[in-house]
């Protein structure tokens, strides 16, 4: 057996043996010796995407839903570049992906050549780690290494950069066994003082909230499982941000619903009062704190991350715990079973009574129309007559994200893929493909907003081209939803640029791409045109025209505090809501 | 409509306020391209100060390299800068040597002072005085090579100004903590 072979061939094999069987890409003359050794085999499954940033998304889907890296090929220049956004995107939303760009030959980088940019200049901020693979020596090394780095630790995404003559050059292949990295190990155990601490605060805690993120996620399904333990124990309640909805069911006692911005009266009034937060696998983004120096005062707050700079980033920490979810969730867990701590009934009750009436307030609630669909009842339709199925929700995003989040319930992890970090518009059709691709049997929607989904429209064909029967439903208001709320909010109304005046057909646009078009206006038949969505099988866009002036609330305004919530029907107060500190901020 | 203003939470972040700390940290990285970039970029990118900075590969057969960065913010800003650091995956070690305490830091400089009569003598006194070397001598000018504390160099420059300074090149800071442990 020679473990001599090209560069190129070497790209596939490490592919391989990294158990690695779909690739979403898009050739170009720089990585033509990959695509050559591509047709040589039949083991790994290429999707030929429209646009990089598609294939990028597309990987996205692909890793969110499965848990495995995803992985993109493109070539040089603008095939980099294209591919940016979506590893922006999966940086913020630690998502692992292992990017393989090639490049113009090693003797013409530095030159301006034909389709030449410094791919690990511009992707250095963009990645969690890049290489540029100099000599053939290294590839083998550099590519395993790019599989480590991308699934260990915080996930994130690695870009392999390939010079064309190092794709043709001939070495030696090394398998992945024998790659260890030399620096990068990260600590995935908590420490057990900490953990002991995090136990006697959780016995004594009086109004506790547990928030959790989507690290839960990352760090795999027996975290979500563990989680659920833990909340059982505790009977602590729960709220989760964007990207960790699932790993606490939505049907679970403990659920308040997601929090932030968007978020349920009860999830920011109980992170607003609790006396002592446990945040798991989040990281207090500015959407979930609201106003920082009104950020839940009162409050101890425990913070269990894999990532150390996580921790007293944006909000000061009382007890800090490194390590993986999983580790983590399952040494509390151990601790609480082994000392048979007890936690503090009595005031748990009342804690649990306050929260019932912060409930009362029904802070999703909308006024249901006859002659218009709201959307959120075309979300909660579409819940309904999809919960039972195996199925997986992408959003773009906008209102349309945010009330897919409100009105979707998730009962489990990696079921629902957005973009939270980032919140790139055109992330949902090509992660749809992914999450396609990954689950070929499962129904997967992308719950969509007519402005997103003309940003990577393109992968319409994509879906085509493999028949995937991906679904997408267009909340159609006309306005790039949340861009109009917001001027509405802060800029008395003025409506600059947000209103598409030259919408496409969309039930056209589908038979144009060889897919099914739905267009549904009228609340009385909605129920059967989103049957008749899920039951054809093939691509669907689902034109769901709805109220063009509908608010996503509750709302949180910029610049205010978790107990500051615009709720519905709060109508004077959202015409004041925002004050000029307020509209400085985005 | 809106509630009253929420008492200041003692957690607020007070990043870019007050107390602000010089701190000096040291970091071991893998000698390779485009680590100095990495480094230099999380600063620019996060909005951190850097007040000096200095790179020199110290061990040859692992390649290793050593980067000594001064920089000043709040304990909470320097304590994420630690943090952010360790995170690239290049770094092998980060060390705050200011937290640590009593570190030994020191700077190279070379000054460039012209002048005739008097002022060639006063700045040889001065230069003696300061245990500066001459390491270039013309007619009408001196070159300085002076080692030591920001606050000794930073005084020695002072002192050449009404002279006749003509240029200063410094290294910047490096540093290593003292007894016998490494960073």
């Amino acid at each position: 057996m020679t473990n001599l072979m090209t560069g190129a061939e070497m790209v596939i094999r490490a592919l391989r043996d990294q158990g690695v069987e779909t690739i979403f890409g898009y050739p170009g003359g720089a990585v033509l010796p990959i695509y050559d050794a591509l047709f040589h085999q039949d083991f790994i499954k290429h999707v030929l995407v429209r646009h990089e940033q598609g294939a990028a998304h597309a990987a996205e889907g692909f890793a969110r839903s499965s848990g495995k890296a995803g992985v993109l090929l493109v070539t040089s220049g603008p095939g980099a570049t294209n591919a940016v956004t979506g590893l922006t995107d999966a940086l913020m939303d630690s998502i692992p992906l292992v990017c393989i760009t090639g490049q113009v030959p090693t003797h013409l980088i530095g030159s301006d050549a034909f389709q030449e940019c410094d791919t690990v200049g511009i992707t250095r901020h963009c990645t969690k780690h890049n290489y540029l693979v100099r000599q053939i020596e290294d590839l083998p090394r550099v590519l395993h290494e790019a599989f480590y780095v991308a699934q260990n630790g915080r996930p994130g995404p690695v870009v392999v950069d390939i010079p064309k003559d190092v794709q043709f050059a001939i070495g030696a292949y090394i398998g992945p066994r024998n790659i260890e990295h030399k620096t990068y190990r990260p600590k995935l155990d908590g420490d057990p003082g900490r953990v002991a601490r995090a136990v006697a605060l959780m016995a004594a805690a009086r109004r506790p909230v547990f928030y959790t993120g989507g690290g839960v996620i990352n760090s795999g399904p027996e975290a979500s499982r563990l989680l659920r333990e833990l909340v059982s124990i505790t009977r602590f309640p729960l709220t989760s941000t964007l990207m960790g909805l699932g790993a606490y069911p939505a049907s679970g006692k403990s659920w308040l619903g997601m929090l932030g911005m968007h978020g349920t009266y009860e999830a920011n009034n109980a992170m607003h009062d609790c006396d002592l937060m446990i945040a798991v696998g989040a990281r207090f983004d500015d959407r979930i704190t609201g106003r920082l120096d009104a950020f839940s005062p009162g409050s101890k707050k425990i913070h269990i991350d894999i990532d150390p700079s996580s921790i007293n980033k944006n909000v000061k920490i009382d007890l800090g715990i490194v390590g993986d979810c999983t580790h983590v969730l399952r040494q509390l867990i151990e601790v609480f079973r082994a000392k048979g701590v007890l936690i503090n009934a009595d005031a748990l009750t009342k804690w649990w009574a306050q929260i019932g009436k912060w409930r009362a307030r029904k802070s999703l609630s909308f006024k249901n129309a006859k002659d218009v669909i709201k959307p959120q009842y075309a979300v909660q339709r579409l819940y309904e007559l999809t919960k039972a199925r195996d199925t997986y929700i992408t959003t773009e995003v906008g209102q349309h994200q945010m009330w897919a989040a409100q009105h979707y319930h998730f009962e489990a992890p990696n079921r629902w893929l957005t973009s939270g970090g980032l919140g790139t518009m055109g992330y949902g059709l090509p992660a749809a493909i992914g999450a396609q691709m990954a689950h070929p049997g499962a129904l997967v929607i992308d719950i969509a907003g007519e402005a997103s989904i003309l940003m990577n429209m393109q992968e319409l064909s994509t879906a085509a081209q493999y028949r995937l029967p991906v679904k997408i439903f267009i909340l159609n208001n006309e306005y790039m939803g949340m861009v109009r709320q917001w001027q509405e909010l802060l800029h008395e109304g003025r409506y600059s640029q947000s209103y598409t005046a030259a919408l496409p057909d969309f039930v056209k646009l589908a038979e144009a791409f060889g897919a099914h078009g739905i267009r549904c206006s009228d609340p009385a038949l909605l129920d059967d045109a989103i049957m008749e969505m899920i039951e054809t099988p093939k691509t669907v866009i689902f034109d769901c025209v709805v109220d063009k002036t509908e608010n996503c609330l509750p709302m949180i305004p910029s610049g205010k505090a978790h107990n500051e919530m615009l709720l519905p029907g709060d109508d004077e107060a959202i015409e004041a809501a925002i004050d000029a500190a307020g509209k400085m901020l985005v | 409509m809106n509630a009253p203003a929420a008492p200041l939470s003692p957690y607020s972040s007070a990043l870019g306020k007050s107390n602000i700390e010089v701190h000096t940290l040291s970091v071991l990285v893998d000698n390779e391209p485009g680590v100095l970039a990495r480094v230099v970029g999380l600063f620019s990118g996060r909005g951190y100060n850097i007040e000096s900075l200095t790179v020199a590969e110290v061990a040859h057969a692992e390649h290793l390299s050593r980067i000594t960065i001064v920089t000043a913010g709040p304990p909470q800003a320097i304590e994420q800068i630690g943090h952010q650091l360790e995170r690239l995956v290049p770094i092998h070690k980060v060390t705050d040597l200011t937290l640590r305490g009593n570190a030994v830091e020191r700077e190279l400089a070379m000054i460039k002072v012209a002048g005739k009569g008097t002022d060639r003598d006063e700045a040889l006194r001065l230069a003696e005085a300061f245990r500066a070397r001459v390491i270039d001598a013309s007619i009408e000018s001196f070159v300085f090579e002076l080692t030591g504390a920001v606050g000794k160099i930073d005084q020695f420059i002072d002192l050449m100004r009404p002279i006749g300074l003509v240029e200063v090149s410094r290294t910047g800071v490096a540093a290593m903590s003292r007894g016998p442990n490494p960073m």
